[in-house]
């Protein structure tokens, strides 16, 4: 069985390519950051399992350390002009698709195909990491048919994705660094206490009085902790069971459901949610971290208003 | 209520628009040290943490593909394909890739498009084409503007498409914590009652699409 051991493996060996490539890019004066940066996720991702719980937080220190003094800069591999690209793009032509249409390509055949697949009893992917996997495998499948397509340096993968991982930078860590601190949070009891503080002070006697409750709550409390699912337990414990459910009679898988959607309304509106907030910004090059947030929020809030009323209406049919 | 201090170190850190890197390890040792755990126990269980989640930074093995296709001019043929679409606009485009997201999701295959692997390379360049098609040359606000709405779209249709598949994570959460409260439940009901949110989501959306289509005709007519 193919493990999500072997995703971490590809992925240490490619982060310490772009630790190695930034080390010698003389075009980049922060290039040993780069390097120390890089360098740090390739070993968490070869040797996290076997540093011990404080050898990893010494890590992510070190990394929040590169990061927050600025430290990281922007490697500037050696690439085609804007006008050899747009040279390229004409005598590729349609051509140029097929890589990048090769990976939901291979990720829907391995989801699909190989994820049931069985040999003698025994899985060929961990069913539980069918969707990594089948996207590393993508990945790779991928990059093969680029680099025959479109007859490309060798190295210039790694060149090329140091580029775009430095356009990312640190952003790229932070997701991982906040479902870090989603633990500690969990491990803490925040989610419980601000649980309390709302259902303590907010009177819910009436029926819509209390969807309302609950489904800002989910929103509010997912903008707090960056995830819906951080929430969840938290308002439902609090005001879903006891409330809406068993006080009120109201249809549990409405209430669950449109509950989380009101909660994936809150992930639309919070930069804690970094990966689908802030990591495109920076992927776009945008200037302000905040413009895909900006452009969320008249589409969710509206959403969250329309979540009340569907929820009202349908759990208590 | 002291562990609340944790919060708002995040709150505060990402307002003044500090390192969020720095932000989210202070906050979790103010966090730790609000409950009474020692300096040397948060460092541990953010490590642990922290590698328990490796998963989520190997979405990046897509990263060398991307950049090769770049290098060979993909941005470019997107931006100059679209533009021959003449009927094209970037309204209707958009919603149309909000559709193919919230239906693919739906169908469980939330992988097959992305920010990194379709967003940057092939939708936002085709997005931006579309609009320059029409206007011409585009300017900064305009172009950024013209992204960051691609970058919204993408995550509306995941986040409102991904709830009416039965075996996704938020309906596992779901089954799971109301199991625990003595309800049974199927997936088969949570995902469907999914589904008028996620229409809304679409209408409200799609409308905002248009209106940003109009908004910039009119400044380019201007």
């Amino acid at each position: 069985m193919i493990k999500l051991s072997a995703v971490y493996a590809l992925s240490g060996l490619v982060f310490a390519a772009f630790a190695v490539l930034s080390a010698m890019d003389a075009n980049n004066r922060k290039r040993f950051g780069n390097a120390a940066f890089w360098g740090l996720v390739a070993v968490s991702y070869l040797a996290g399992d076997r540093l011990g719980d404080l050898g990893n937080g010494v890590l992510v220190l070190g990394l929040a350390a590169v990061a927050g003094f600025g430290l990281l800069g922007r490697g500037q591999p050696a690439t085609t002009s804007p006008e050899e690209r747009k040279a390229l793009a004409e005598r590729f032509g349609e051509k140029l698709f097929i890589p990048a249409l090769t990976l939901p390509v291979v990720v829907a055949f391995g989801v699909l195909v190989l994820k049931p697949l069985e040999f003698g009893g025994a899985h060929l992917l961990d069913p539980k990491q069918a969707t990594p996997l089948s996207l590393a495998l993508a990945a790779v499948i991928a990059v093969g048919v680029a680099l025959i397509l479109l007859r490309q340096p060798l190295i210039s993968p790694l060149q090329e994705g140091r580029r775009l991982m430095d356009t990312v930078g640190w952003a790229a860590l932070l997701p991982q660094m906040l479902a870090a601190l989603g633990a500690i949070f969990a491990l803490a009891g925040v989610g419980q206490v601000i649980g309390d503080l709302v259902t303590t002070w907010i009177p819910m006697d009436a029926r819509l009085t209390a969807v309302a409750v609950y489904c800002l709550g989910m929103a509010g409390f997912t903008i707090i902790m960056g995830n819906a699912f951080a929430a969840f337990p938290v308002m439902t414990a609090g005001i879903g069971l006891p409330i809406l459910i068993h006080k009120f009679g109201g249809d549990p898988a409405v209430v669950a459901s449109i509950g989380m959607l009101s909660g994936f309304c809150g992930t639309l509106m919070t930069p804690l949610a970094a990966n689908f907030n802030l990591v495109p910004a920076a992927l776009l090059e945008l200037p302000d971290r905040y413009a895909v947030i900006k452009k969320q929020i008249p589409t969710a809030l509206p959403l969250l208003i329309v979540n009340v009323v569907l929820m009202y209406v349908l759990a208590f049919r | 209520m002291l562990t609340l201090l944790g919060v708002a170190t995040v709150v505060v850190g990402f307002a003044v628009r500090l390192n969020p890197l720095l932000v989210v390890t202070i906050a979790a040792f103010v966090t730790g040290l609000a409950a009474g755990l020692t300096p040397v126990e948060v460092l541990e269980a953010f490590g642990k943490a922290f590698n328990e989640n490796r998963f989520v930074t190997a979405a990046y093995l897509v990263l060398p593909v991307i950049g090769v296709v770049e290098r060979a001019g993909l941005q470019e043929r997107a931006r100059s394909l679209i533009g021959r679409f003449k009927g094209v606009s970037v309204g209707p485009f958009l919603i149309g890739y909000l559709a193919f997201r919230q239906l693919t999701s739906a169908l469980g295959l939330t992988s097959i498009a992305g920010h990194a692997q379709s967003v940057r390379p092939m939708v936002a360049p085709m997005a931006e084409g579309a609009v320059e098609a029409r206007t011409g040359e585009l300017s900064d606000q305009t172009r950024q503007d013209t992204r960051a709405m691609a970058s919204a779209t993408d995550n509306i249709g995941l986040f409102f498409g991904e709830d009416i598949f039965i075996a996704i994570g938020s309906i596992l959460l779901m089954v799971g914590f109301l199991a625990t409260s003595g309800i049974a439940i199927e997936p088969l009901h949570l995902s469907m009652w999914a589904i008028p949110t996620a229409l809304a989501a679409f209408v409200l959306h799609a409308g905002r699409l248009l209106l940003f289509d109009r908004k910039l005709r009119r400044s380019a007519g201007a």
